[in-house]
């Protein structure tokens, strides 16, 4: 691993990204549009306060899964990737580097969806607001890192959407926003344990409930990033330099 | 310096259920231009890939600059170029080329350098993907040359140029040589034969002929390469 490399990559793919402002958009823009229209579709009832922290886990881990997943699908149909594998990047420069560029643009995206249910949707929040862009941070690198790892299962862009409903969907029943996961079955409460997003969900209500202290916050964000972290490692050792 | 850059000895490659090499032995001196012919699906791109570790073996041995090919040391001290453009389609000609130089840590310079070289300077701030097929062809040229490697692997680098173009980057090619580089290109180009010190002519995972351009001429009794090339591989079929 040579840090100069990793941010070399991570130049490399904000450049790509910058030519590309529809990505820009779908990325900044969207999972605050969806925030402000599932806050007007639940005017003058208190859904939006119990349902808007999950949803603001939702929105960036998907749109960041989706983008992360087609752009590293794009390296790796190119033909590009093979060309690096030959030259001396390190696999973990790649995936690190990718993972800064696309976290860098969370950063944005966090800021931006975190303000916008604020000050805009008034999304109440017990809780200290920087912590919800932290948690929110979090979980879109939690999408960023599950979509590197999964495009190295993808053939096609066609393949990565099915992705969604095989990977994302079940996580997000499962994950708590239409019945609380202690509510759950047993057996589905066991699962629900073990999918990443449950716990950023859980983070997010965390923050903005009265009820549930820092140390819940803690503890599920550390979780969140454990996971990002492997997803990080499974990415980057999937990477073969050659093929059979 | 070492006389051979490559010695492939009784090299085999399955791909699936195909055997896609059949034990091919052969040496390319340093600093010679070794041209690599043969029918499309004979194997060319597969020896290529083969000799930068993009592609595995199943026996034999392929030894590149005296290490095993696919050794870690030889990946800044190879420049490759596959048949299709491998460069970002959405950024530009010198984006791509300076994120390349800074992977093979090759001084900024050499950006400018190679731009001249591959004659992109007009379109270096031009997105790849509004290039034309030969000016991308280039573009991924451009790449390989960055950081001077001591061995080139080119895969059909001049596919979509014109005559012209043609005869600028091989005279490229020869001065690239003369300063002891050494360069396998593929080609299906007759004409490109020619320029090479040496021939390997494939056909279905087998070395037909390993040659020099005027033994090839002269043991086919042929006046050019199209013809040789048809007597050849039309002999084995
Ligand atoms: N992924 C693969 N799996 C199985 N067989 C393959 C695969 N890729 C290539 N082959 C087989 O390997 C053989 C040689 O392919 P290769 O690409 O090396 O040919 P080539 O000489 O470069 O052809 P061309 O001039 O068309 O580029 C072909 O017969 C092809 O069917
Ligand atoms: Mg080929």
């Amino acid at each position: 691993m040579n840090p100069r490399l990793t941010l070399a990559t991570a130049g490399r793919v904000l450049a790509q990204i910058r030519h590309d402002p529809r990505t820009i958009g779908l990325l900044v823009l969207v999972p605050s549009l969806l925030l402000g229209l599932m806050a007007w579709i639940f005017t003058d009832t208190a859904v939006f306060d119990v349902v808007g922290p999950a949803l603001l886990a939702l929105f960036p881990f998907i749109t960041m899964f989706l983008v992360t997943s087609i752009t590293m699908l794009q390296e790796r149909r190119s033909g590009t990737l093979e060309r690096l594998m030959a030259l001396p990047l390190g696999r973990f420069d790649l995936i690190l580097g990718y993972t800064l560029a696309f976290g860098a643009l969370a950063v944005v995206q966090a800021l931006v969806a975190v303000g916008f249910a604020v000050q805009v949707c008034g999304l109440d929040v017990a809780g200290d607001p920087w912590l919800l862009v932290v948690v929110a941070l979090v979980d879109a690198l939690l999408g960023t890192t599950l979509g590197l790892m999964a495009s190295a299962f993808a053939r096609s862009e066609f393949q990565v959407v099915q992705f969604l409903p095989a990977l994302v969907f079940p996580q997000v029943l499962l994950g708590g926003i239409f019945v609380p996961r202690d509510r759950m079955p047993d057996v589905l409460h066991a699962i629900s344990d073990w999918l990443p997003l449950s716990h950023a969900i859980e983070a997010l209500q965390a923050v903005s409930s009265a009820t549930d202290g820092t140390g819940t916050v803690v503890r599920e964000t550390v979780i969140v990033a454990a996971f990002a972290v492997a997803f990080v490692v499974l990415g980057a050792v999937t990477l073969r330099r050659s093929t059979r | 310096m070492m006389k051979y850059a490559v010695e492939v000895d009784g090299l085999v490659v399955h791909r699936g259920r195909n055997d896609v090499l059949r034990s091919i032995s052969t040496t390319v001196p340093t600093g010679a231009i070794v041209g690599l012919l043969g029918p499309s699906g004979s194997g060319k791109t597969t020896l290529m890939r083969a000799l930068v570790g993009a592609q595995r073996i199943t026996a034999g041995t392929a030894t590149v600059l005296g290490l095993p090919a696919g050794h870690p040391r030889l990946r800044s001290r190879i420049g490759y170029v596959s048949q299709s453009p491998s460069v970002y389609d959405d950024l530009t000609t010198r984006q791509n080329l300076a994120y390349f130089g800074r992977v093979v840590g090759a001084p900024s310079r050499d950006v400018d350098r190679v731009l001249d070289e591959v004659d992109l300077r007009p379109q270096q701030h031009d997105l790849v993907r509004d290039l034309s097929g030969g000016q991308q062809n280039r573009v991924s040229l451009g790449a390989a040359l960055l950081g001077s490697p001591e061995l080139l692997v080119l895969d059909e680098p001049t596919v979509g140029l014109d005559p012209l173009l043609r005869r600028d980057l091989w005279t490229l090619f020869r001065s690239i040589a003369s300063q002891g580089t050494t360069l396998v290109v593929s080609s299906h180009v007759m004409d490109e034969a020619q320029r090479c010190d040496r021939i390997l002519l494939l056909r279905d995972g087998t070395l037909l002929a390993d040659v020099t351009p005027a033994e090839l001429l002269e043991r086919t009794g042929t006046a050019d390469a199209d013809d040789a090339f048809l007597a050849l591989v039309g002999a084995a079929a």
